[in-house]
């Protein structure tokens, strides 16, 4: 922990000053968001990264927590009780909580497949229940509150976004770092075991059901914070925040960004909402890129951008890091054009009669030209791609292979 | 009463088997990889829109002949390019493939046909009366989801036991590495198990898409409900797909045709709440109303209480 003092304290400075340099309006709701999506990634990433366990309802404690919050706010404005807005997120965190330790109790006996289908299917109970319980839930249209009610946290009333970031800021380290002092803990050390072999953990004397439960329940709780710091900040919450969609949106974020990686879900969180709010306002095809980027990363980097980064420790240790930067330059270029030429040829097919402004080219539908041109852009960077692997290849494995002077080198 | 019962098992049947038909495949594919395919009922989706637009050149059995290749064709190539390579990542890798794979499917469809809803009819062959029974008809198109189901049933049945081909693939299922050192391609042999895997799903889907409309959101429609029919039914278990199956289909029909609840079930007790109670909606609830939900309960107690499912012998 004291080697990392640096890292956490650069960690609250960013989060203290990156308000001011994104200080337009779309600047502070993306951080806004970033805050609860980072918080209700790395909690899923306790379940499924840290503990081995593949849920399909995960929303459920985040949708749950939120519900439960803002039926808070609006208890507080009814001037029910008095309670500070500011400590929102604890009741979301108690309702995830408790929803954790109800479900976990049945649902964490086995990992794998049948937790899986477990959670999908107390998922799709509680959307559907969400329905019936309109009262509670709202219906379809959902339920809204107002933050502005109750007693001034210090004169500030949360009026504005920015106060709402700070809010949202506060948590989001606290949770984060409970949440890192948790994979220290023994209990969070045999959720790695449990996940790599369960059944040596049950030779050495553990419960491996314990062990997943109490990082079910410690992911419901993180859940529920993230859930009412989304009722904060968006003031409603509806039936689809707790559906499948939300769902299997952090497990994109989770899976992208790296499971195995504490720091991994952050940049998932992060990656996921910067295209979420940037790209779809650029194009209505923006869900298609994430799907493909989402199978690539699959498929090519099975631990995700953490993981990518990772892989470079061994050549940063050979100190010939500096080698590759050319060889990635290469093959980055054509592939780079490429991707152009690829996103310019699904936009074409969408745009009817508008045109197409791409890289100072004007583009149309109806001209044969427009679609040579794009296509044989798609053809260069496909061919300088293939062309330039093998070198990429050689590189890296050199990089990869201990230096001169590491050689015999036995101590 | 009882021309109720009589309608409501005679659609149940249909539901049943239409789920059979996407839960065959997805079993099929289980049983031989381990792959819980969680784009099953997206391949059954590209079955209706392929034979949507076929059916404009060929005609509805064009559509039903062709489309289910294409399907196939594309499911192969997702297990050879895709899946094989995730496979050394692990089984969690393999499912997050699938999930990534069903948005990815979903996304495709709206690029190529559009989001709006496509007007893609039966054959007018079938545009007459079965029979009919208490003043109500039984459409012939019903009839024949119900035979071209039967039939997959027994060719599937028929293929995997008596044929030769079949006892590889079981063989494969059971020792793959002996299979291998017996000089048979195992590799090829998942491959196509995927591909005439999503092919079924694919058949099902030129079927279907007439009777439950062919839009984007039918594979979310349908997906996870085929998922809890597996489970329910035993992973791998073919008897098992089928009578889980018939179970959820059954089920579900049974319970929106029933006019029953709450309000019976509380009179019946003798107690009475009015309308101000804070429980209100549980008190006026009724068996339509949690009809979709039935099979999520089942499926959740079959999990608690026999993780192998009806018919299943293994848990993973």
């Amino acid at each position: 922990m004291k080697k990392q003092l640096p890292v956490w304290l650069g960690f609250a400075l960013a989060l203290v000053f990156l308000p001011s340099i994104f200080d337009s309006v779309l600047g502070i709701s993306i951080l806004n968001q970033m805050t609860i999506w980072i918080i209700f990634a790395l909690s899923y990433n306790m379940l499924l990264g840290q503990g081995g366990m593949l849920s399909f309802g995960h929303a459920v404690y985040f949708g749950l927590g939120g519900f439960m919050s803002v039926h808070a706010l609006n208890l507080i404005a009814d001037e029910v009780f008095v309670f500070s807005i500011t400590l929102i997120p604890l009741v979301g965190g108690a309702v995830g909580l408790v929803a954790a330790i109800f479900i976990g109790s049945f649902s964490t006996r086995k990992s794998g497949t049948v937790f899986a289908m477990i959670s999908l299917g107390i998922g799709e109970l509680i959307v559907a229940s969400s329905l019936i319980f309109a009262d509670f839930f709202g219906g379809e249209a959902g339920v809204t509150g107002d933050r502005t009610y109750g007693p001034p946290f210090f004169g500030i009333e949360f009026l504005q976004d920015a106060e709402v970031y700070y809010l949202g800021a506060f948590w989001l380290f606290v949770a984060t770092l409970f949440m890192y002092l948790f994979t220290q803990t023994p209990a969070g050390r045999m959720a790695n075991a449990v996940r790599d072999n369960p059944e040596r953990a049950e030779f050495i004397g553990y419960s491996t059901r314990r062990v997943r439960f109490i990082s079910f329940c410690a992911a419901g709780l993180f859940a529920g914070i993230a859930g009412g710091l989304f009722a904060i900040n968006y003031e409603f919450i509806t039936e689809e925040n707790l559906n499948a969609l939300t769902s299997g949106r952090v497990l994109l974020m989770a899976y992208i960004g790296g499971l195995g990686f504490f720091i991994g879900p952050i940049v998932g969180a992060v990656i996921l909402t910067l295209m979420n709010s940037l790209l779809s306002n650029y194009s209505e095809m923006w869900m298609l890129y994430l799907g493909i980027m989402f199978l690539l990363t699959v498929i090519f980097l099975p631990r995700g951008f953490a993981g990518f980064i990772m892989m470079h420790q061994i050549a940063w240790q050979n100190r010939r890091l500096g080698t590759l930067i050319l060889p990635y330059f290469v093959t980055a270029v054509p592939a780079l054009v490429f991707l152009a030429a690829f996103v310019g040829l699904v936009e074409l097919s969408h745009k009817g009669d508008d045109i197409l402004p791409f890289f100072g080219l004007s583009l149309g539908a109806e001209s044969m030209l427009s679609w040579g041109i794009l296509l044989a852009l798609a053809g260069i960077g496909a061919l300088g791609v293939k062309l330039s692997r093998p070198r990429l290849a050689a590189a890296w494995a050199l990089a990869n292979t201990p230096t001169a002077d590491d050689r015999g080198d036995v101590r | 009463m009882f021309e109720v019962f009589v309608f409501a098992t005679l659609n149940g049947l249909v539901t049943g088997l239409l789920l059979f038909m996407l839960a065959s495949g997805l079993t099929l594919i289980f049983s031989m990889m381990g792959v819980l395919n969680f784009a099953h009922a997206s391949f059954y989706m590209l079955g209706a829109y392929f034979a949507y637009t076929l059916s404009a050149y060929l005609g509805f059995w064009g559509g039903l002949l062709f489309a289910p290749l294409i399907v196939g064709c594309i499911g192969a190539a997702v297990e050879r390019y895709g899946l094989r390579r995730v496979h050394q990542s692990g089984h969690v890798a393999e499912l997050v493939f699938t999930f990534g794979l069903a948005f990815l499917i979903e996304e495709a469809v709206q690029f190529f046909w559009g989001r709006d809803t496509k007007n893609y009819q039966s054959p007018e062959l079938f545009d007459f009366a079965l029979f009919t029974l208490f003043g109500q008809e039984f459409s012939a198109y019903r009839g024949f989801m119900i035979a071209i189901a039967c039939l997959i049933f027994g060719a599937l049945y028929f293929v995997l036991t008596r044929s030769r081909v079949g006892i590889i693939i079981q063989a494969s299922i059971s020792h793959p590495q002996t299979v291998a050192n017996l000089g048979h391609n195992v590799p090829l042999i998942f491959m196509c198990v995927f591909g005439v895997g999503t092919a079924l799903a694919g058949v099902a889907g030129v079927i279907a898409g007439p009777v439950l409309t062919t839009f984007p959101g039918m594979a979310t429609v349908l997906g996870s409900i085929v998922f809890v029919v597996v489970v329910i039914g035993g992973l791998g278990s073919l008897p098992g797909a089928l009578i889980a199956s018939l179970l959820v289909g059954l089920l579900q029909s049974y319970a929106i045709a029933a006019d029953v609840g709450m309000p019976e079930l509380l009179h019946l007790l003798g107690l009475s709440f009015d309308s101000s109670h804070p429980l209100n909606d549980l008190w006026t609830l009724n068996l339509p109303q949690i009809a979709p939900v039935l099979p999520y309960l089942l499926l959740v107690l079959v999990l608690i209480f026999k993780p192998t499912g009806l018919m299943g012998n293994r848990e993973q």
